[in-house]
């Protein structure tokens, strides 16, 4: 066996028990870490086929930032799994119909060489473009269009996002020193009480 | 001699002998830099020491030599406690996330026009995305330690770094835009080209002065992202508490030595993008491996400095200064770069 197939075996085992532990751990933040190391696995796939940008972007945005905002929610969302459950009988019917499907599409992309799907051959990359330069260059000349419609609906994203959170202009921080000095405790400080919880 | 070598393990080891002799080329950076990173604490503390008028660590060992090794075993026989209640995987996981991508990004780091571990294209790209994952050392210790306090600090510095990270990444862009290359060698030979190059100046060309604004943005936010005084969220033990505060022993020890072999990580990035790498400084001196590391202990010394003169940040001000102030700065200068790029000014041709 080359090393090559055996890296990509490798690879693709971790890829596919990550897969299952993120959907059966028990776990929130668990099955959250399960995917990044699902995501990084498939970044390495993604390095075999000599898609360099494309592993290193899969890393930098969706490992470095979007599961990094992720765990921060999932960290702090109280999350009851019993409850969660409940509804398991009632969805079954609906999400293995949904399974089935993905079932059947991933059988036709995979077996797609067995069915003659695809008469023409993969596109290998030159070796000495990079691949990088190559992404730019398709980017900015032949789909500039979509790209930049891509980035001004980023941009609108990004805009509503602030327009959502924002709750009018912020007050005047400045102080009066006159009244700061009459200031009580009382008027500034509130003690919470914040009883320390025990894990099941 | 090398080639010898190369021979000897390639009938030794046959058809295995890439992966062994990449293990050993691994090796020979690793170990290096572990030694590096254990004396980087016993000079921080001998600098800090004369910059306030003291000796510093002086009685293990001819001249406190020996001080840093002491520093390990000692922490090394400590006991590790974990808090009851903590989530025990991820709790003993979480300092590895911290130290692993300090020492993964080395992977490209180029030592001169030949010596590099993997030359790829997009070795920028890499560093900074291996360079993102650190942050999950410090969210998960925070999590993992099942307290308030450490959860609340992780918060804090998660981010912090993640904050910083665009600031430092809209800079890298400027400079990678200028040198038209995402390779790091690549990137240090474009600023050796130049109108001050030519003339036997070469330090005036490197990318520090064209990009001085880019520059300083950079050595601040490096700063901030490796969590260093004045803004040391993590570890103002007067006021504040950090995310590593249930950690003891080894476990706190890998936190420590990731944040140093991230400094380092940080300087050696600093000294190849924008201060010349190996490059000589004048014409008549000849590049080679010193002048690199020469820049690298350059910037080594900025860090200590600075943690010897300024007061610590406030948090709020620390947020302020990323979003608000470098972050529309190096959006600015992106475009003011890019128009001077297309100018008949152009430098960089």
């Amino acid at each position: 066996m080359e090393f090559k197939t055996f890296v990509f075996y490798f690879l693709s085992a971790i890829l596919v028990f990550a897969g299952l532990r993120v959907i059966t751990s028990r776990n929130p933040v668990h099955a959250a870490l399960f995917l990044v190391l699902a995501f990084f696995s498939a970044a390495g796939v993604w390095m075999l086929l000599q898609a360099e940008f494309l592993a290193i972007a899969l890393i930098l945005i969706y490992v470095g930032a979007v599961m990094v905002l992720f765990l921060f929610v999932v960290m702090m969302l109280d999350i009851n799994l019993d409850r969660l459950r409940e509804g398991f009988w009632s969805y079954l019917p609906l999400g293995s119909i949904i399974a089935l499907l993905m079932v059947a599409e991933m059988a036709l992309v995979l077996g797609g060489n067995y069915l003659g799907l695809f008469e023409s051959s993969v596109p290998q990359a030159a070796a000495d473009v990079s691949n990088v330069k190559a992404v730019g260059r398709l980017i900015f000349t032949e789909y500039v269009y979509p790209f930049e419609l891509a980035s001004v609906i980023l941009l609108v994203g990004i805009v509503a996002a602030v327009a959502l959170t924002q709750r009018g202009k912020r007050k005047n921080k400045s102080v009066n020193p006159a009244q700061q000095v009459f200031v009580k405790a009382a008027d500034r400080v509130r003690v919470l009480q914040m009883p320390a919880e025990k894990r099941e | 001699m090398v080639d010898a070598l190369q021979e000897l393990l390639q009938g030794l080891f046959g058809s295995v002998f890439p992966l062994v002799w990449a293990l050993l080329k691994i090796v020979l950076i690793i170990a290096p830099l572990l030694l590096c990173v254990a004396y980087l604490t016993f000079w921080e503390r001998k600098v800090i020491g004369w910059m306030q008028v003291r000796v510093g660590p002086n009685r293990v060992g001819p001249w406190g030599l020996i001080q840093p090794i002491a520093d390990g075993l000692k922490l090394f026989l400590k006991e590790v406690v974990v808090p009851t209640g903590s989530d025990k995987r991820v709790f003993v996981i979480a300092p590895m996330f911290a130290f692993a991508p300090a020492l993964a990004a080395w992977a490209v780091v180029p030592f001169n026009d030949t010596l590099v571990l993997a030359n790829v294209n997009a070795s920028l790209l890499y560093v900074m995305a291996i360079g993102s994952i650190g942050v999950y050392g410090i969210i998960l210790a925070g999590w993992a330690s099942n307290s308030k306090y450490a959860f609340l600090g992780g918060m804090r510095s998660a981010a912090q770094m993640i904050s910083y990270e665009i600031s430092m990444g809209l800079a890298l862009v400027v400079v990678l835009m200028v040198s038209n290359s995402l390779n790091l060698g690549d990137i240090v030979h474009s600023q050796g080209k130049g109108i001050f190059a030519d003339y036997g100046l070469g330090f005036l060309s490197w990318n520090w002065l064209p990009l001085l604004p880019m520059f300083a943005v950079y050595l601040v936010s490096i700063v901030a992202e490796t969590n260093r005084a004045p803004f040391d969220m993590a570890e103002g033990e007067s006021e504040i508490v950090g995310f590593h505060c249930e950690y003891s022993g080894m476990a706190f020890a890998v936190f420590f030595l990731a944040e140093y072999a991230n400094m380092i990580l940080v300087s050696t990035l600093t000294a190849l993008l924008f201060l010349g790498g190996w490059l000589s400084p004048v014409g008549f001196l000849p590049d080679g491996l010193l002048w690199l590391f020469l820049k690298i202990a350059a910037v080594l010394f900025f860090f200590l400095w600075i943690r010897a003169t300024f007061p610590r940040y406030r948090y709020d001000q620390i947020m302020r200064l990323g979003w608000k102030v470098f972050i529309p700065l190096c959006l600015i200068w992106l475009v003011v770069v890019g128009c001077w790029m297309m100018s008949p000014l152009n430098i960089w041709k």
